[in-house]
């Protein structure tokens, strides 16, 4: 059995599970008198007001109800959250899907598999034809109940393309930041994944793991990180998996919070600013994904969801979804930014740079 | 007021400001030393975390550790590398406890 670290900073009604405090934070401090502000920084290197390239990838939060409570989670999700896609909103977003010019579909959460309508929109959307097709599951959920344990055959009968986080190899890292007994849980899943197919190499059905790290540092060299893993689950439990993505963590939310209460906060954006990667900007993911709240709003990116930044366009919520003005529009940044291009950079499909 | 200050680590560039030449050799020397080559950089890291600490300097092992636990170094490895590196140490010092015997010996025997 997992069991849970804590409870969402919403439950707690702690002030930083306000938006607008999180923003002041990132604006005050250091970056009044120490270092620069992310639109300053990028000026200097020619790439303000950031803008939208081709669009990609749709990415769709289902809701923000969890079975984990990890300590670093952007999302602020965890059991006690309640916002979860309608299907009348999940009906609006297949319509979009039928019609986008995106070739990647990146369903997520919270665990998006504890939306009622999860496996209705799969299977509707997965009949759109796009062409990769991703659901960010955190593994656990396929072991927390019976009625999720056919998970793994259910993603390959709809060729989905399962996109799983693991914080590192071992049992005691893996537990600090996502909640005792995660670990285990996840190796089951994994295992799982694997027996119908899944991260095998060669294999159609895709298997990815993201990495990102389990405290107040950035992540190492993704290559090499993906090395170890693979040297490691495969020694220690049989386990093989696709590519690994290095992520890592934005100070907004939870992990902002644990920053703050860590006394790591300053260090932290320090190390983000100092490893600011110019040739990282023009690839930062919201210039070629929209995200798609669970309440149908649009945002330039998942973390902009979780600060309430919606698009700066006409175009705000999906029942009025237009690509072509949705993609006329400037990005609304602020400092977490940083999180996005320090070193080789970094976006849901790991670096950028 | 402490001699060692912790944000003086981010000052460490400054180093170039007196002397542009050295500073950057050494500079360009440093990263390519820590670059995969024959051994990866996690080895080189490890390496770096042990010697930091037989030097005992803290802005190296602040660095050092921080630059293993970004290439997923778990504690008990970093414990390890200061052991070897503890293990040279105190040997270096033992093994000088030879010349001591053979003074005496010379001395006294
Ligand atoms: S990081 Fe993922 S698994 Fe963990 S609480 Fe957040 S949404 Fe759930
Ligand atoms: S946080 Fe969002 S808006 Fe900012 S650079 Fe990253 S993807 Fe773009």
């Amino acid at each position: 059995m997992t069991k849970i670290k804590t409870q969402s900073l919403h439950k707690r009604h702690s002030e930083l599970a306000q938006a607008n405090r999180q923003l002041q934070i990132l604006s005050n401090g250091i970056f009044v008198e120490e270092l620069p502000t992310f639109a300053d920084k990028i000026k200097e290197t020619g790439h303000f007001p950031l803008r939208p390239g081709t669009l990609e990838v749709l990415q769709i939060n289902v809701g923000y109800m969890c079975n984990q409570v990890c300590e670093h989670c952007h999302v602020d999700a965890g059991p006690d959250r309640k916002e979860i896609m309608t299907w009348e909103t999940m009906e609006l977003c297949l319509e979009v899907i039928r019609n986008t010019g995106a070739h990647t579909l990146d369903l997520t959460g919270g665990a998006p598999e504890m939306n009622p309508n999860f496996r209705r929109f799969v299977e509707e959307a997965s009949k759109a034809g796009i062409q990769d097709f991703i659901v960010r599951s955190n593994l656990t959920i396929i072991r927390a109940n019976k009625k999720y344990h056919d998970l793994p055959e259910f993603f390959k009968k709809h060729n989905v393309h399962v996109v799983s986080s693991m914080p590192h190899w071992t049992r005691g890292k893996t537990d600090k930041q996502r909640g005792d007994g995660v670990f285990d849980a996840s190796i089951e899943a994994l295992k799982m994944l694997n027996k119908v197919g899944y991260g095998m190499p060669g294999s159609d059905l895709r298997l990815d793991l993201v990495y990102n790290p389990s405290g107040a540092f950035l992540p190492g060299d993704q290559a090499s990180m993906e090395k170890d893993f693979k040297k490691a689950l495969m020694d220690d439990f049989g386990i093989q998996f696709h590519n690994l993505f290095a992520i890592t963590n934005l100070p907004i939310s939870r992990f902002l919070d644990y920053l703050i209460a860590s006394d790591n906060y300053e260090d932290y954006m320090y190390q983000l600013v100092e490893a600011f990667n110019p040739s990282a900007v023009a690839n930062v993911m919201c210039t070629n994904t929209i995200s798609v709240s669970w309440d149908g709003w649009l945002y330039d990116c998942d973390f902009n969801q979780m600060l309430e930044l919606k698009v700066d366009s006409k175009v705000q919520h999906i029942r009025d979804y237009n690509e072509a003005i949705l993609n006329d529009r400037n990005i609304i940044i602020s400092q977490h930014c940083y999180g996005c291009t320090a070193g080789a950079g970094s976006s849901c499909q790991g670096t950028v740079a | 007021m402490s001699y060692y200050d912790p944000k003086d680590l981010r000052k460490f560039g400054d180093i170039t400001e007196w002397s542009e030449e050295l500073g950057n050799k050494y500079f360009d020397y440093y990263g390519k030393v820590f670059e995969e080559g024959a051994l990866t950089a996690r080895e080189k890291s490890l390496i770096a975390l042990a010697v930091a600490h037989t030097e005992q300097c803290p802005y190296c092992i602040d660095a050092y550790t921080k630059d293993s636990l970004q290439r997923g170094v778990t504690k008990e490895e970093m414990m390890e590398a200061i052991h070897v590196g503890a293990a040279i140490r105190s040997g270096a010092t033992l093994v000088h406890g030879v010349m001591m015997m053979n003074k005496v010996n010379k001395l006294d025997g």
